[in-house]
């Protein structure tokens, strides 16, 4: 189903929850929204689902306008945060409700459905338990069965991995991304992670304080952020943010560093993100010496904050690596891997990248 | 500060027959005096319970506790002076923040001037000191949670600090603060920390080292680089590391290792005596060869994943999936190529039928 | 964020049918008062308007200063002596398992006995002949008369409504506590905290919603007292014990000045909205006080 939103807009009383927006979903595909806590992710997924009625604007299902219809006769399906599924029911009757409901099914059609169902999802063997004998994950596996059995054209998830384990949330993850790309829905779903983002693929909308900032696939988003708005909400670790002042020939960041790019004159801020900082150095690289001031490992990579001459930095290293609090550290960066964005805040220049072959 | 030793077992129910019934199983393990560990494991592992046994909340139902060689399971925390933060915050709602620091001094009759220096000194450790005089119940979940914790480390006798998954409440930017915060503080005050958590993140940037705990076993204890380098059970290998390793199914007869019905040369007799072999292979040291490779094994590429700060990309070997990292600046293979991929390295475990390290085993 | 609540004006037809309920079983009653309340009725076909009239000389009638006066300080008492008690026992019921609902079920006890045979058990418990209360106190040496002392008659009253009414603060003292979680004990233990201060720091603040619900109940309900004390001491000796509602029943029913009667019900009425107004506010402001006191 194509979802087209126009000039849409959310308040309650004084308060503005989305500024006016134009977004238009890919049909059958992912769409991340991404975004701070409040940055209006569940108004935007609350308005699409039609439990709140916009301010302004409209909302169309393939060209039909929807504003205003109740949810209940639109067709989607919604995953919440926190576990929510029937208590008193058994997992059996959870994941049938909406196939009860939508009727012109037999018996025995609901339960090779459910049955098909709960093993796409590993819960085959809990179909006659209660949903509160069941651990978080496994419920959350409920109520994923029973959004996929309402089999929607629009299925909504908020932040639904949030309260999980970090590792059962990799997993779900894994499972998710899967169970959506042999779908036919159009997905929406709602996260603060910018890690999570990048796995699930898809379409990312980024949105901050009320505003969407920017929409396109999740590796262009990424990779060509079209403001500092969009590059400091989609990175995690944060970007490194450095002054800098252009001549059109190279940019001056101070302490007799300078890099060689062009960019138009005036003054601009010089973004780096984490891995572009390397402890060994290349022909071209500058080098930012400083003193190390935290190393934080999360085994597959080791986070430093140095403090340096142009500022703090935070350099992501592959594997594990010990530093002892206050050691000299250099860090060299390549020119050609930062973002530089103007005075407004717009992008200028970002690096290139190569496609798969 | 103290040396903390255990050697107990918890089990909810009187008579404990097989391992389900019980909530640890027999341990014995050490915390070093100044030293900071981390508990890490799922929920459900017990790791909260050890730490419950640990401040006193909780007493095993079999086994002591020693505090520098002190038999303190009898003890109450209080005795065991001990300082414990919660998940949530837990403040004293109706005094000031100064109040809330000095309440576990003027519960022990410190006097009032020394009383005022400590908070002092934790608050601005704590960056809190310009708040002293403001009601603790107005404040911020994260300013609430430095409180709790300063009133562990106003102490200063405090023989260890224990946490209970203290971040779950902090919004994710102000995590990256608190933790850079508890470290400097291990640093300056070289007090014993203890932190319960599941998230690898946290336990492996905190703690110098790592309790990996599953079903109430302690199942590898070391420091982050031994945890990622060499797991000694397989559910180390798969919990630790994002994503977790791979493990392959493996047969090795005379100098041949068959992996998904590929023969790849090894050399490694300790390999003989275990019929029931496992691979295992982090996806960071799993690296990219041509299909013809010497002692590569033949993949085709399911998906590749631009994660921004490095491809991931999945292939299929045979029924399984073996997962591998490049950096960000490398040029992936497209998707469904022929690819070849070596598996055998320096940092390649192998797992016997119990999920145990085989130790004479280096590819 | 607090995501609005769809807006559903259908919702105003489903509470047509209650609104006609009480508009007959309230509201047209009330109304009738007010009618009556500003006519003199001579006779059931003989009526006068007479205006503020009733009004004005019902607040100047002394006898109507002194039963409120009694009314406020019984009203009081009883918040003294309810509020600390109902907390101490509330504190001393145990948290969980069976005897937790033993004893939860043995203090709802007095709270489950009709207002008029809680009158009637007393009138008899306290008679010097083969009350328990009253033979106790007689052969320790004590005099003790409900029906001939005021005092004792007051004190009498007071106590029959403290074994009545205090187990509703109990109750919801209880269940204020019971929400506090385990973690707020266990770090006021490591804090080496006494059991007074956990009371004092932890308990009492963490109780605040309850008590306050607790006083506003219990106030209310002992300024519109009426069976109990008209059952035990019928309103004396004199007029010792004769509280508020009894004062208004007496005018209305007693002498059948129905005018001055229906005046003085709104007064009452007006007076108890005024003073519950006060409560409410004064302790909303001190709860906000506490949140604005951190900014």
């Amino acid at each position: 189903m194509q979802l087209t939103m126009e000039g849409l807009s959310y308040r309650v009383g004084a308060a503005e929850y989305l500024y006016p927006l134009d977004l238009r979903l890919v049909p059958g595909a992912v769409t991340v929204l991404l975004g701070a806590t409040q940055a209006g992710k569940t108004s935007l997924m609350r308005l699409m689902a039609g439990l709140d009625k916009p301010s302004g604007g409209r909302v169309s299902v393939d060209g039909i306008d929807v504003t205003g219809v109740p949810v209940r006769q639109r067709k989607v399906s919604m995953v919440y945060q926190q576990f929510i599924n029937y208590p008193s029911m058994s997992v059996f009757d959870n994941i049938a409700s909406p196939l009860k409901l939508r009727g012109g099914l037999d018996a025995a059609a609901v339960r090779a459905q459910v049955q098909a169902l709960a093993e796409r999802l590993h819960i085959e063997m809990h179909l006659t338990k209660l949903p509160a004998q069941l651990s978080g994950g496994q419920q959350q596996r409920v109520a994923l069965a029973r959004a996929l059995a309402k089999a929607a054209p629009l299925m909504l998830l908020d932040e639904p991995l949030v309260n999980l384990d970090y590792k059962l949330r990799e997993e779900l993850r894994e499972e998710l991304a899967q169970l959506f790309a042999a779908g036919e829905s159009t997905v929406v779903y709602a996260t603060t992670e910018p890690a999570e983002a990048l796995l699930l693929g898809g379409h990312t909308a980024v949105l901050d304080a009320g505003e969407l900032l920017q929409y396109g696939p999740t590796a262009e988003v990424f990779h060509r952020p079209a403001s500092l708005r969009v590059a400091r909400a989609f990175s995690d670790p944060p970007m490194n943010l450095l002054a800098g002042q252009s001549s059109g020939e190279r940019i001056d960041l101070g302490s007799g560093l300078a890099l060689a790019l062009r960019a138009p004159a005036g003054s601009v801020t010089v973004g780096v993100r984490a891995n572009a900082l390397r402890l060994q150095q290349r022909p071209g690289d500058i080098a930012l010496a400083g003193a190390v001031e935290l190393a934080e490992i999360s085994g597959s990579d080791t986070f430093v904050h140095v403090k340096s001459a142009v500022g703090p930095l935070v350099a992501q290293l592959g594997g594990v690596h010990y530093f002892e609090l206050g050691t000299p550290l250099t860090l060299y960066l390549d020119g050609a891997q930062t973002y530089v964005f103007d005075a407004q805040g717009l992008l200028l220049l970002a690096p290139e990248r190569g496609a798969p072959k | 500060m103290a040396r903390i030793d255990l050697d107990l077992a918890h089990s909810y129910r009187p008579n404990p027959q097989q391992d389900n019934d019980y909530a640890l199983l027999p341990l014995k393990m050490s915390f070093a005096d100044g030293g900071a560990y981390a508990l890490l494991g799922p929920s459900g592992c017990g790791k909260t319970t050890m730490l419950n046994i640990i401040s006193g909340l909780v007493q095993p139902s079999q086994g002591t506790v020693s505090f520098d060689g002190r038999d303190v399971t009898a003890l109450s925390p209080q005795q065991r002076n001990i300082a414990q933060v919660f998940q949530f915050p837990v403040i004293y709602d109706t005094m000031t923040v100064a109040e809330n620091l000095a309440f576990p001094l003027k519960n022990r009759g410190v006097p009032a001037d020394r009383i005022k220096a400590r908070v002092g000194r934790i608050a601005e450790m704590l960056e809190l000191s310009g708040q002293l005089n403001q009601r603790a119940a107005g404040l911020a979940a994260d300013a609430k949670q430095k409180i709790s914790l300063g009133r562990g480390l106003v102490r200063e006798d405090v023989s260890a600090v224990l946490f209970d998954e203290p971040l779950t409440v902090i919004d994710p930017h102000l995590k990256w603060q608190l933790r850079r915060k508890l470290k400097q503080i291990h640093h300056e005050l070289k007090l014993t920390l203890i932190y319960v958590t599941h998230d690898q993140v946290e336990a492996l940037t905190f703690a110098e080292k790592i309790v990996v705990m599953s079903q109430g076993r302690a199942v590898q204890v070391g420091s982050a680089d031994q945890l990622f380098e060499r797991p000694q059970h397989q559910f180390v290998g798969h919990f630790i590391g994002s994503p977790g390793m791979n493990f392959l199914p493996a047969r090795w007869q005379a100098g041949v290792l068959t992996v998904a019905g590929q023969d790849l040369r090894l050399d490694a007799p300790g390999l003989a005596a275990h019929p029931t072999l496992t691979l295992g292979v982090r996806p960071e040291y799993v690296t990219l060869a041509a299909p013809g490779d010497a002692n590569a094994v033949r993949a085709r590429v399911a998906r590749v994943q631009d994660v921004g700060t490095y491809w991931l990309v999945s292939a299929a070997l045979g029924e399984q999936t073996v997962r591998l990292r490049l950096p960000a600046e490398a040029m992936p293979p497209a998707e469904g190529s022929e690819i070849g991929l070596q598996l055998l390295g320096a940092h390649t475990c192998f797992y016997g039928a119990d999920e145990r390290l085989i130790e004479e085993a280096r590819a | 964020m607090n995501v609005a609540k769809p807006v559903n004006q259908k919702a105003w037809l489903m509470i047509l049918p209650v609104l006609i309920c009480v508009a007959f079983s309230a509201i047209l009653p009330l109304m009738t008062v007010v009618n009556y309340s500003v006519q003199d009725i001579i006779s059931p076909d003989r009526r006068v308007f007479v205006g503020t009239e009733w009004f004005a000389s019902v607040m100047r009638d002394p006898e109507l200063h002194e039963a409120l006066l009694r009314q406020l300080g019984f009203s009081l008492a009883v918040l003294l002596v309810e509020l600390p008690l109902g907390v101490a026992l509330a504190l001393a019921m145990p948290a969980q398992g069976w005897k937790a609902s033993a004893v939860l079920v043995i203090v709802a006890l007095s709270l489950l006995i009709p207002w008029n045979v809680v009158g009637t058990i007393w009138q008899i418990f306290g008679r010097a002949d083969i009350g328990l209360l009253g033979a106790t106190l007689q052969g320790l040496g004590i005099s003790y008369n409900y029906t001939g002392d005021a005092t004792d008659a007051w004190l009498t009253v007071l106590v029959m409504d403290v074994w009545h009414w205090t187990p509703l603060v109990a109750l919801l003292g209880y269940a204020g506590l019971r929400s506090i979680p385990d973690a707020y004990y266990q770090a006021a233990q490591i804090d080496g905290a006494s059991k007074f201060a956990v009371f004092r720091y932890i308990q009492l603040p963490k109780m605040r919603g309850v008590l306050m619900i607790a006083v506003l109940l219990r106030f209310m309900d002992s300024f519109m007292i009426y069976t109990e004390p008209f059952v035990l001491t019928g309103g004396g000796p004199g007029n010792a014990t004769t509280f508020l509602s009894q004062f208004l029943t007496q005018k209305a029913v007693g002498q059948f000045d129905l005018g001055p009667a229906a005046a003085f019900s709104l007064i009452y009425f007006l007076i108890i909205l005024l003073l519950c107004f006060i409560l409410y506010n004064g302790m909303q402001a001190l709860g906000t006080a506490d949140k604005e006191a951190t900014k």
